[in-house]
Formats: structure tokens, sequence, C-alpha cells
């Protein structure tokens, strides 16, 4: 071994040796500074010295051992030999060779096949089975009862006067904050700027829309006063509140459907019904 | 010594020897594409690991209490026992935060390392015979790691996540025929059930990664069985695996490279904030974030739903909506496309013999055009998942960025492939070994594809020695000279007890190469003991045995001086 190569060996050895060493400090590190509740960062920059140091280790260790490389393996081929190939399958056929045995086969076949059916029903069970199906829960929402006050998200039921021009108020059924398919908003607009008559009752200029985008049911959030028109944050449709909610930019092709509402003698808003069609985005029996 | 006694005690109970310097000797391909594979099977551990943690604190279920966290902001209110708990683990559990991060900085270079392993196998038409097992086994991998990182990404049941459960619900619902059920199957009611988190838990923790685990290990024993394939290059041909052997060089650099990947993984985890769930506030039906971006590797999806148009239709009175056709057909499109790939070419080209050496991207031009149109393609949908994001920064409306999306959504992957293809073809032609040397004639002859002939000096002056070790084991080298100063050697991976053996063994891997005897490398010689060998039988062994270990100390010794 000559005196060159013995020295850059030693030098790796050094290199790798040091390595290791600050792997070790990395994970003391990472460990004092567990105990004393040390910021996410120092925990992560210790572990991440330890791993790097044992990284650095051992690929120097790598090169210490000389170049990559060097040596050469026979494949011995991907197939078997014909007639070894024919022998297998041969052996694998064997118990189903004959009329009888073909024919028990074929009911061993119909046999698991069934259990693997039968074993399909119970999957009816994930679809909260003692509820109704899809079909029906899709179409109606809270809002269906009748004459349920709309309330604002806290809950606190929302007055006809209380609704303004600037901005949208968003309500739920009364009882039923949160639910799902229920989220609405309210917003007065001037009656007089219509093209087209909104798809369920409202009182006076104050109209009431689910809040759900039909494209894929975000929450349609953000109001432009002045076009009178509803944003969706997640794929930019836009739905002309003055024209029946119509949607008239982006991927939603249907109109947010409407609320019909009235005025109790308190004051209060109320909804007399369901929305004017299933809320959300589009399915198969939507009607 | 200790480990000297413990192989001992190992073998002399499971016979381990020859399998395991089988083994050992194993040779792997030294290319660094080669370690895209080795980057995604690492961060799937880093995965577990950190996700080990985090399942022992996250709160699988939506059922509602009071926060009483140390995260002022939330302090009081009443949120999911998902969104508490996790906000939990990032302030209240001591390393929390560390890991929560790193796992989902794990999970995004876990995909992507699967992304760059895909197109190397691709590009380099590693999937043809008699690999396209392994690339079915690999499509459904990464199939099963997007459902993951989506499932995982949506459980702690904040705005941001619940925002792209909703989007996914309804695409899900968006199924002709079976959408609704298909929907309520999976999530367990009308958007937003309560059994939806607690699935997702389920699968995240425990199917999809016991899945992948055991898809990992059929993956890695077909390769065994069917060994790497092998760029070409002097030596390498179709009977044969250049290379470095398992142990010990290849296990330290892959033991290295692991450790590397944990300290990326934590790094990042340590330094760049991910998810900051605490901030997007919980999931409420009535509100959105905005602008709202997805992990990138769904974003493919955001940005086709955002493009395309408004198309609901109706079939028989039943409603067909917009988003199946971005959502649904897309997705399976994709997915078809992927896992029918081998075989389209194979019908194609009519090419159906088993290959051992990869192509070089250029050698397939076709291939390498549609490859690239497909990359452009799903980028410039990625892309269009933060088209409000770019609206904002350039000041433009939203909808003129999306007609460009659009066009560029089309336009961009035809021009990029036909150049693709065109430059493949002008690299195959002419004589440039490399894309920024290609001259105007090479473009010319590539668009007629009339190819310059290769050297075509037949084959090389190679020849195989073998020779014995200590008098006692036999091995061979491939020797072919190069030209310059030193012969290209490759020496045989391991040892074998006959000259007749070794010389198989050469002759398997280089058919036609002439065999001659050759002299050990130099340290490991030893003048033959003519006695020894003309004994027979047992004693001769043992002689053998006892010379082979006096020689071994010998060397030990002056290597260790
Ligand atoms: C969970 C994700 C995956 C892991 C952990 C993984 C791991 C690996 C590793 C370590 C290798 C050997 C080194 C290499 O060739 O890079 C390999 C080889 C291979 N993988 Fe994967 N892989 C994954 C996904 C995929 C995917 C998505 C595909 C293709 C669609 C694929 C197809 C292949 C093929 C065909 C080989 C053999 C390559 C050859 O011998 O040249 N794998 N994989
Ligand atoms: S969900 Fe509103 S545009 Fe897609």
């Amino acid at each position: 071994m000559n005196g060159h190569r013995r020295r850059h060996i030693r030098r790796a050895e050094l290199a790798a040796a040091g390595a290791f060493l600050l792997a070790a400090l990395g994970a003391v590190g990472f460990a004092v500074g567990y105990a004393f509740g040390a910021q996410t960062q120092l925990e992560g920059v210790a572990l991440a010295v330890a791993c790097a140091g044992s990284a650095a280790g051992l690929g120097i260790g790598a090169r210490r051992l000389g170049p990559a490389g060097g040596h050469v393996e026979e494949h011995g081929g991907f197939a078997s030999p014909e007639l070894a190939a024919e022998a297998l399958a041969d052996r694998v056929t064997e118990p189903g060779r004959g009329w009888r045995r073909g024919v028990l086969v074929r009911l061993l076949g119909l046999a698991v096949g069934s259990i693997g059916l039968a074993l399909l029903f119970p999957l009816r069970s994930l679809i909260a089975p003692r509820l109704p199906g899809p079909t029906h829960t899709l179409r109606h929402t809270p809002w269906r009862s009748g004459g349920l006050r709309l309330v604002d998200t806290t809950g606190r039921p929302v007055r006809a006067d209380e609704v303004t021009g600037n901005d949208i108020v968003v309500v739920y059924p009364e009882g039923h904050v949160g639910a799902g398919d229920a989220p609405a908003f309210v917003v007065r607009l001037d009656p007089s700027r219509f093209s087209a008559r909104p798809p369920a009752a409202g009182v006076g200029g104050i109209v009431a829309y689910s809040l759900l985008c039909t494209h894929a049911g975000c929450a349609v959030g953000l109001y432009e006063q002045g076009t009178g028109q509803m944003f969706c944050p997640c794929h930019q449709s836009v739905f002309d509140l003055l024209a029946g909610a119509r949607p008239v930019a982006g991927p939603a092709s249907r109109p947010l459907p409407g609320l019909p509402i009235t005025v109790d003698s308190s004051g209060f808003l109320r909804a007399t019904g369901d929305f004017s069609s299933p809320p959300g985005p589009g399915y198969w029996s939507r009607p | 010594m200790i480990v000297r006694r413990l192989v001992r005690l190992l073998d002399s109970r499971l016979r381990l020897s020859a399998p395991v310097r089988r083994a050992m000797a194993k040779v792997f391909p030294d290319h660094w594409t080669f370690m895209f594979g080795e980057i995604a099977l690492y961060s799937f551990v880093a995965l577990v690991l950190t996700g080990t943690f985090l399942a022992l604190f996250f709160e699988p279920s939506t059922t509602d209490r009071v926060y009483h966290g140390s995260y002022q902001p939330l302090h009081g209110k009443t949120i999911s026992a998902a969104y508490a708990s996790t906000v939990e683990l990032s302030f209240d559990v001591r390393a929390g935060l560390l890991v929560r991060q790193a796992h989902h900085w794990a999970a995004l270079v876990f995909i992507g390392a699967i992304l760059l392993h895909l197109a190397r196998i691709f590009f380099t038409g590693a999937f043809r015979k008699p690999r396209e097992i392994n690339w079915l086994v690999g499509v459904t991998m990464l199939t099963l790691a997007l459902l993951n990182g989506f499932t995982g990404y949506s459980m702690p049941d904040d705005l941001l996540s619940g925002t792209g459960l909703r989007i996914a619900y309804s695409v899900v619902e968006s199924i002709p025929l079976l959408g609704g059920w298909l929907a309520f199957l999976l999530f367990g009611g009308e958007f937003p059930a309560d059994q939806t988190v607690p699935r997702m838990f389920f699968a995240h923790v425990f199917l999809v990664p016991a899945a992948l685990a055991g898809l990992i290990t059929l993956h890695m024993l077909i390769l065994v069985r069917q060994k790497h394939s092998q760029f070409p290059a002097p030596g390498r041909n179709e009977h044969n695996v250049v290379g470095s052997r398992l142990w010990p060089s290849y296990t330290l650099r892959t033991l290295a490279l692991f450790a590397a990947v944990l300290a990326v993984t934590f790094a990042l985890g340590g330094l760049f904030q991910i998810n900051p769930v605490w901030i997007y506030g919980p999931y409420d039906p009535a509100r959105a974030t905005s602008p709202a971006q997805p992990d990138w590797y769904v974003a493919w999806e955001e940005g086709a739903l955002r493009l395309f148009p408004a198309a609901d239709f109706r079939i028989f009175g039943y409603l067909v909506p917009s988003p199946f056709f971005p959502g649904v057909v897309l997705g399976a499109l994709t997915f078809l496309a992927l896992y029918a790939w081998p075989f389209l070419e194979a019908r194609v080209t009519g090419e159906r013999t088993a290959h051992q050496l990869l192509d070089r991207p250029r050698d397939h031009p076709a291939r390498l055009g549609v490859g690239v149109a497909a990359l452009l393609f799903y980028s410039v949908l990625v892309g269009a998942a933060a088209d409000d994001v770019f609206a904002r920064l350039l000041r433009v409306p939203v909808t003129s960025l999306v007609w460009t999306f659009r066009f560029l959504a089309l336009g961009l992957p035809l021009a990029g492939g036909m150049l693709a293809y065109y430059l493949a073809r002008a690299l195959r032609a002419g004589s440039a070994p490399e894309f920024a040397e290609l001259t105007r004639a090479d473009l010319h002859r590539g668009a007629k594809d009339d190819r310059v002939p290769g050297d075509g000096d037949g084959p090389p002056a190679a020849r195989i020695e073998v020779w014995q070790e200590f008098g006692l084991v036999w091995r061979w080298r491939y020797v072919e000279p190069t030209g310059g100063a030193k012969d290209l050697e490759l020496t045989s991976n391991i040892d074998y007890p006959s000259e007749q053996e070794a010389a198989k063994a050469a002759r398997a891997a280089y058919p036609g190469v002439p065999i001659g005897p050759g002299r050990p490398p130099p340290g490991l010689e030893l003048p033959a003991a003519p006695a020894t060998r003309r004994l027979g039988g047992p004693l001769a062994r043992v002689f053998r045995l006892a010379a082979w270990l006096v020689v071994l100390r010998a060397v030990r010794r002056s290597r260790s001086r």
C-alpha cells in the first residue's frame, strides 16, 4: 500500500469519526432540548444534525472502501427453459384435469364467488342503515319543516330590519346551527334592479339563498355590493343575485337554490319551506 | 469478536452461509437515478415512524369539546376533538409540532420521490418485459400514496382541509347512477358526516400503510428475483449486472441515504412551517378560506376542476354534473393510462423480448414526447390550481387567466411533446453525446430520421481471466481495453469452489468472450501448494481450510498494520 493512499484513508477515517461524533452531539442536543422544552426549530436542527452526521460518516466510510462499482454478476435469464415451464403448468393444472374434476373446480369457484358476493351485503351497514338513503337525504334539509326562524351563526334570530344591502348575513334554521346542508344567506337588494325574479319568495327587497356553491359545495362567501354578485373562493364561480342567483362565470352550472321567507309578527325572518331545489353540488337523481 | 460469534451461533442453527453470502454479493448498478426508489422507501419509513407518534395523540372524532390548550385564540372555544387534538399536538405535546411537520414534509418527499422514480422507469423503458408486474405494483403504490396523503391531510378537521374534503365529496357524488350511494358508503352519510374522520383515520394509519408495506415487499421481491436493469456501457450486456456489491459498499451508501432522508425530513419539519391548522380555524360549512390551495400532489385535480367549464347535462332526465369530468374521468383516465402503458407500448412497437439493458430517453422519441407532454399537462393543471393567487399577483381578472390556462393545458403539452420528439430524433440520429452539443446537421438528420451508423468496429478485444485465491476459491474478471491507460476491469461478485464453475458463470455473463487464466489481484497471491491439490478427500479439505485461516489472519494483520 503506497503512502499516498494510506494518508488519504487516514484523512477519510478522521472525517468519518468527526461526523459520527457530530451525530452523537446532535442526538444529545435533541434530548437536552426536549428536556428543557426547546423550540421546534432547535429540536428539528438537532435531530437533523444527528441524522446528517450519521449520513456523512456512512458516506465517507463507503468512499474509504474505494471507488464504487467494479463488480459484475451474471444474469441467469428471466424465464425457465421451455420444458421446465411446461412441466410447471402441467403440475399446477393437474388437479383440475378430467371431466368430473373440471366440474368440481368450477363448482368450487361458484361457492367461493357466492361467499364473496354475500359478504358484500354487510357493506350496507356502512350507510347508516336506520336512516334514509342518499336520494332522500340529499334532497331535503332541516328547513323543510317550515316556519323555522332564521338564526345567525351564533344562534341569534335575525330580524328583517337588521338585514342591510351592505353585506350578507349567514343564517341557519333555528336549532340546526352548523347543519351541513342548511347554511343560507340573506341580503337586501333593490327589486327594481332585478333582471329575473328570485326563485323563492322574499320580503320586500330581502332575498335568501343557499350558501353552498352548486359546483362542488364550498361556501360562496364573498359578496360584491355594487354588482349584486356572490363569488365562490374555491373555483371562482360567480352568481348574479339580481338575476335569480344565476351562475355568470366559473364552473358552476346551476343557480343557487332560493329559500322562501316571510316576516313574523315580531319582525323575525322565518322560512316557509325548503330550498327551491336541493342545495349544493349536483348528483344523478337531483331533480 | 462478538459479531463473529453471533454469525457462528446463527449459522449453526439456520445454515446461513451460502444464501447470505450470495445475498451480500448481489450487485447494484451505480447510477444516481436509481436512488429515487430508495428515497421513496426511506421516506415511507420516516412516515411510519413519525406517524406512529402522531397516532398516539390524535383523536379521530368530530365530537365537540371545549379547547383548554395553550393556544390562546382558541381558548374556551367548542371545537371538534380532531381539530382540538391537532392543535394540542402542535402546542402542548413536546416535540409534537416537530413530528407533525416532519410527517407532513415526509409525505411530500415520499410522493415527489415516487414521481421521479416513475419518471425514470418510464423514460428509460425499465417497465418493458419482464418488469411489467413491478410497474403495475408501482402504479398501485402511487394511487395508495396519493390516497394516504389526502386522508392524512383531511383528518384534522380544519377549515382548509375541510373545504378540500367537501370538494372531494362532491366529486364522488357526481358519479352517474352510484354517486350518492358511493359517497354515503365512503364518508358515512351526508356531508359533513360524523363517520368520516374515524373512517379516514383507520384507512390512513392502518389499511393503506399495511397495503403499501405489503406492496413494497412484493416490489422488492420481484426486483431481487429479476435483478436490476442497467444502462448500456462497456462491459454491460443483456446477461449481466454491473455495479457495487450489497456488502459492504452498497449497504453503507444506502444507509447513508436513509440517514440523509431523515435529516432532510427533520430539518424541513423543524425549520419550515407547514399546514398551520390553528391559523385556518376549525371547519365550518358556512365558511371557506381564500385563496385556498391543496397540497401539490392533489392540485392537478383542483386545477382541472377550475379549468373545466360548466357543462352539466342530463341523460333521460338524470343529471351528470360537470365535476364528473375533471374530477372522476380525468383521474380514471390518468391511472388507466399509467397501468396500460407497458402493454400499449408493446402492442404499438411489437417489441416483446425481455430487456436487461435500459433505453436512454432519446432512444425512443415517441415515448419521450408522450412523457414530456404528460408532465407538461399536469404541471399546467397544478399551476391552474393557483390561478386566484396569480390573478392577485398580476392584477388581472381570474376569468382571463382561466382562459390562458385552458390554452396552455392544451397547447403546451402538444408543443413540448413535439419538441422533445424532434430533439430526441436529432440526438439519436446524430453523433452529439449531449443536448448542448447538437448541431444543425443533427437537427436535419433527425427530421429525416437518417441515423449516422455506429462506430461498428466489431466486438472489443475483451477477455475473461480466471484465477485461484489462497489456493482455495476461484474468481474471474472481465477485462476490456479502453484505449486509455487503464483497462476496464470488472470482478466477479462472488467466489466459486471450482475453476469450472467460475468459467461457467463468466460464460453466462459474457457469452462468446474468450476465457483464460489470470493473476489474482496484488496482495492475494499465494504460491499454490501442489501437495494439497493432489490430495483428495476430507484430509485435503481440512488442510485447505487451515491454510486459508492462516492466510486470512496474516492478511488481516498486515492490513491493520
Ligand atoms: C411506494 C412507492 C415506491 C417505492 C418505495 C419503490 C421502491 C423501489 C426501489 C427501491 C427500487 C429499486 C431501485 C430503483 O430502481 O430505483 C424500485 C424499482 C422499480 N420500481 Fe419502484 N417504488 C415505488 C413506486 C413505483 C412506481 C410508482 C413505479 C412505476 C409505476 C415503480 C416501478 C418500478 C420498476 C419497474 C422497478 C424496477 C426497475 C429496474 O430494475 O430498473 N415503482 N422501486
Ligand atoms: S365549489 Fe364553488 S366554484 Fe367550485
